[in-house]
C-alpha cells in the first residue's frame, strides 16, 4: 500500500516550468530525504502533491478531500508561522484538530498524542510557554510536535532541521528515523547533505527540471552526481561510525 | 478561561442595570428597575420601556456584535491591527446612510436611513467578494476592502460637499459620530436578526481560525476550506457591522482594541477570542454609552467620538507595551 504515488507531476510558476514529469511512490516504513539546489523546486514538488499549488499530473493525495487529506498527511510548510502568542502544549494539540468533530476541549484519549509528541520533540520544559516568543530553532521543534500530533501515516516536512542545533538536527531526524521503524513514513526535504546520509532510508535528488535519481543514500550521494546537481565535491566513506559525508568544495 | 467568561459576563450584567438606572431623570434605581415590570408608575414605566431598555439592549447587542467582528477578522488576517471595517462594509453603510439623509429619505420614511444603509453595505459585500476574486487569499481582501473603503468614503465626501443646505450637512457627520440615543425598539428588532446570524456565521469559524494560527498553507492541509472560511467571514463581518451601522452609525475602536486587550488573556487562542471578545465588546460599548449619558449629558455627546477617545490612548498603551516586550 503506498501513501503517496506521484505520477508525471509538471509544476509551472508564472509561465516558468519548475519541474516536469516527476513520478515516484512513497510505501510504509520509509524516510525519504528530498535534496536538490535552491530553486530545484523541491518545495513545489512537495506542496503540489499535497495539493496547495496547481500542477499537472498525478497526485493520490491531492485528489482527496480537505478533510481525508488531513487524516492521511501532516505538512510543515517551510515558513513557520505562529501568528498568535499561544502556550506550546496548545500549538501542539492544533495537530489534533482534523481528528476532533466540531467542539475544542481536548478528549484525555487526545492528549496522549500531544503529550508524546512534545516528549518526542524534547518540549517538556516549554509547555506553557508562549510559542511565538521561543527561538526560531525552538519554534521550529514545536511545529514539527504539532506535525507529530497530527498522527498521520505520512509526514512531510519542509527543512524542518534549518536553525536547529546539531544535538536537535539530530535528534529531529531521529524522531523522523523511528516513525519510519514503526511503519510510518516521512518525506522530508533537506539541506544538510551529511544528516541525510546518516538518517534518510531513501534519497530523490531534484536537478535539472526533474528528478535526477532515487534510491538509497549509498547510491544517490556519489561523486558524479553531487557533481552533478551541486557542483560540488565530496568526501563520503562508510566507517565504524556510520557513514560519513562532507562537502568538500566547489567546482 | 471559565472564570474569565464569567467575569465579563457578570460585568455585561452589572453594566446592563447601571445603563437602565442611568438617566437625566431623577428617579431612584429600584425605581426604575421596578417601573420594567410594574405599569402603575405611568411615565416612568414607558421612560424605561421605550428609552432605556431598547438603549441598553442595543449598545449590547452592537457592542458583541463589533468585538466579535473584530476578534474574527483579526484571526482570519493573522493581523492585531485589523478590525472590521476593513472590509469596506461600514463604509458603504455610511455611504447609504448618508444618502438617505441627503435626498430626505430618512425624514420622509421611518426606516429610511437604516435600510439605506443595509441597502450600502450590501452593496458593499458584493463589491469585495467580485474585487478580492474566487480564490482563498487574505490579501485580495484586505486590498478589495481598502479600495471600497476609499471609494465609498469619497462618495461620502462628495454628497457632503454637495450637500445643498447645510442643515443636512449638519445631520450627516452628527450620525456618522455613531449614537444609541432615541432609538426603539424597532430599531432593536431591527439589528437582532443580523447580529445574531452574523454571529452564529463568525462563532462557526472557531476551528478554521485556530488552525490558520500556523499559516494558511498548513491550516488547508488540516482540513480547513480557506475559500469557505473566507466567505462565511465576510458574510458574518457583513451582517453584523451592516447591521449595526445601520442603526447605530459609525462606531470604531471596539473591533480593534477590544480583541487587543482581551488576547493575552485567553493564552491567544483565536476561538477562544471570539466569545470572550463579544462580551468584551458589549462592556466597552456599554461603558461608553453611560459615560456619553453621564459626562455631558446636555450636550449629546456622540459614542463614536467617545469610543475613540477612549480607545485611541489605550491603543499607544497597548503599542507602547508591544514594544516593550520585543525590546
Amino acid at each position: 500500500m503506498s501513501l503517496l504515488s506521484v505520477r508525471s507531476l509538471s509544476v509551472t510558476l508564472r509561465n516558468r516550468p519548475v519541474f516536469r514529469d516527476v513520478s515516484f511512490e512513497i510505501g510504509p516504513g520509509e524516510f525519504v530525504g528530498l535534496l536538490g539546489p535552491n530553486g530545484a523546486g523541491k518545495t513545489s514538488l512537495m506542496r503540489a502533491s499535497l495539493g496547495l499549488i496547481r500542477a499537472d499530473g498525478d497526485s493520490s493525495l491531492a485528489q482527496m478531500s480537505a478533510s481525508d487529506r488531513a487524516r492521511a498527511v501532516a505538512w510543515m510548510p517551510q515558513s513557520r508561522e505562529i501568528a498568535w502568542p499561544i502556550p506550546v502544549e496548545r500549538l501542539v494539540a492544533l495537530g489534533r484538530l482534523p481528528h476532533l468533530p466540531q467542539g475544542r476541549t481536548l478528549p484525555p484519549a487526545e492528549q496522549a498524542y500531544v503529550d508524546r509528541a512534545i516528549e518526542r520533540m524534547g518540549l517538556d520544559a516549554f509547555r506553557g510557554r508562549a510559542a511565538s516568543r521561543l527561538s526560531g530553532g525552538e519554534q521550529a521543534r514545536a511545529l514539527i510536535a504539532r506535525a507529530l500530533a497530527q498522527d498521520t501515516p505520512l509526514l512531510m516536512a519542509d527543512e524542518p532541521a534549518a536553525g536547529l542545533d546539531p544535538a536537535h538536527q539530530i535528534s529531529s531526524m531521529q524522531v523522523f528515523a523511528d516513525l519510519a521503524a514503526e511503519g510510518r513514513s516521512a518525506l522530508v526535504s533537506l539541506h544538510d547533505l551529511g544528516l541525510a546520509a546518516r538518517h534518510c532510508t531513501r534519497l530523490i535528488l531534484m536537478a535539472e527540471g526533474g528528478i535526477l535519481a532515487d534510491g538509497p543514500p549509498a547510491e544517490v550521494l556519489s561523486t558524479e552526481l553531487m557533481a552533478q546537481a551541486f557542483g560540488i565535491s565530496i568526501w563520503h566513506r562508510e566507517t565504524e561510525n556510520g557513514p560519513v559525508f562532507q562537502p568538500l568544495e566547489v567546482l | 478561561m471559565i472564570r474569565l467568561m464569567l467575569f465579563l459576563s457578570g460585568t455585561v450584567v452589572i453594566l446592563f442595570l447601571i445603563a437602565l438606572t442611568a438617566g437625566p431623570a431623577d428617579v431612584s434605581a429600584r425605581d426604575s428597575l421596578a417601573a420594567l415590570f410594574d405599569d402603575s408608575y405611568g411615565p416612568l414605566s414607558l421612560v424605561m420601556w421605550e428609552i432605556r431598555l431598547p438603549r441598553a439592549l442595543l449598545a449590547v447587542i452592537i457592542g458583541a456584535a463589533l468585538g466579535l467582528a473584530g476578534a474574527a477578522m483579526q484571526g482570519y488576517l493573522r493581523n492585531p491591527l485589523a478590525e472590521p471595517g476593513l472590509i469596506g462594509v461600514s463604509s458603504s453603510a455610511a455611504l447609504g446612510a448618508v444618502i438617505a439623509i441627503n435626498t430626505g429619505l430618512a425624514a420622509s420614511a421611518t426606516l429610511g436611513l437604516p435600510f439605506a444603509a443595509l441597502a450600502g453595505a450590501l452593496m458593499g459585500v458584493f463589491l469585495v467578494m467580485a474585487l478580492a476574486g474566487p480564490q482563498g487569499g487574505s490579501l485580495t481582501l484586505i486590498l478589495a476592502g481598502i479600495a471600497i473603503s476609499a471609494m465609498a468614503g469619497a462618495l461620502t465626501s462628495l454628497v457632503l460637499n454637495l450637500s445643498p443646505n447645510p442643515f443636512a450637512a449638519n445631520e450627516i457627520v452628527f450620525w456618522m459620530m455613531g449614537s444609541l440615543a432615541d432609538r426603539s425598539f424597532v430599531h432593536v428588532g431591527l439589528v437582532l436578526p443580523f447580529a445574531v446570524v452574523g454571529a452564529v456565521i463568525l462563532l462557526s469559524l472557531g476551528r478554521g481560525l485556530d488552525a490558520l494560527t500556523l499559516g494558511e498553507d498548513a491550516a488547508q492541509t488540516m482540513g480547513v476550506n480557506l475559500k469557505r472560511v473566507r466567505l462565511w467571514l465576510v458574510l458574518g463581518t457583513a451582517s453584523v457591522v451592516g447591521g449595526a451601522t445601520a442603526v447605530a452609525g459609525a462606531i470604531g475602536f471596539i473591533g480593534l482594541v477590544v480583541p487587543h486587550i482581551l488576547r493575552p488573556l485567553v493564552q491567544g487562542q483565536p476561538s477562544r477570542l471570539l466569545w470572550a471578545s463579544a462580551l468584551g465588546g458589549a462592556i466597552m460599548l456599554q461603558m461608553a454609552d453611560i459615560a456619553v449619558r453621564l459626562i455631558l449629558p446636555s450636550r449629546d455627546l456622540k459614542l463614536g467620538v467617545v469610543t475613540a477617545l477612549v480607545g485611541a490612548p489605550l491603543f499607544l498603551h497597548l503599542i507602547y507595551k508591544t514594544r516593550k516586550g520585543l525590546v
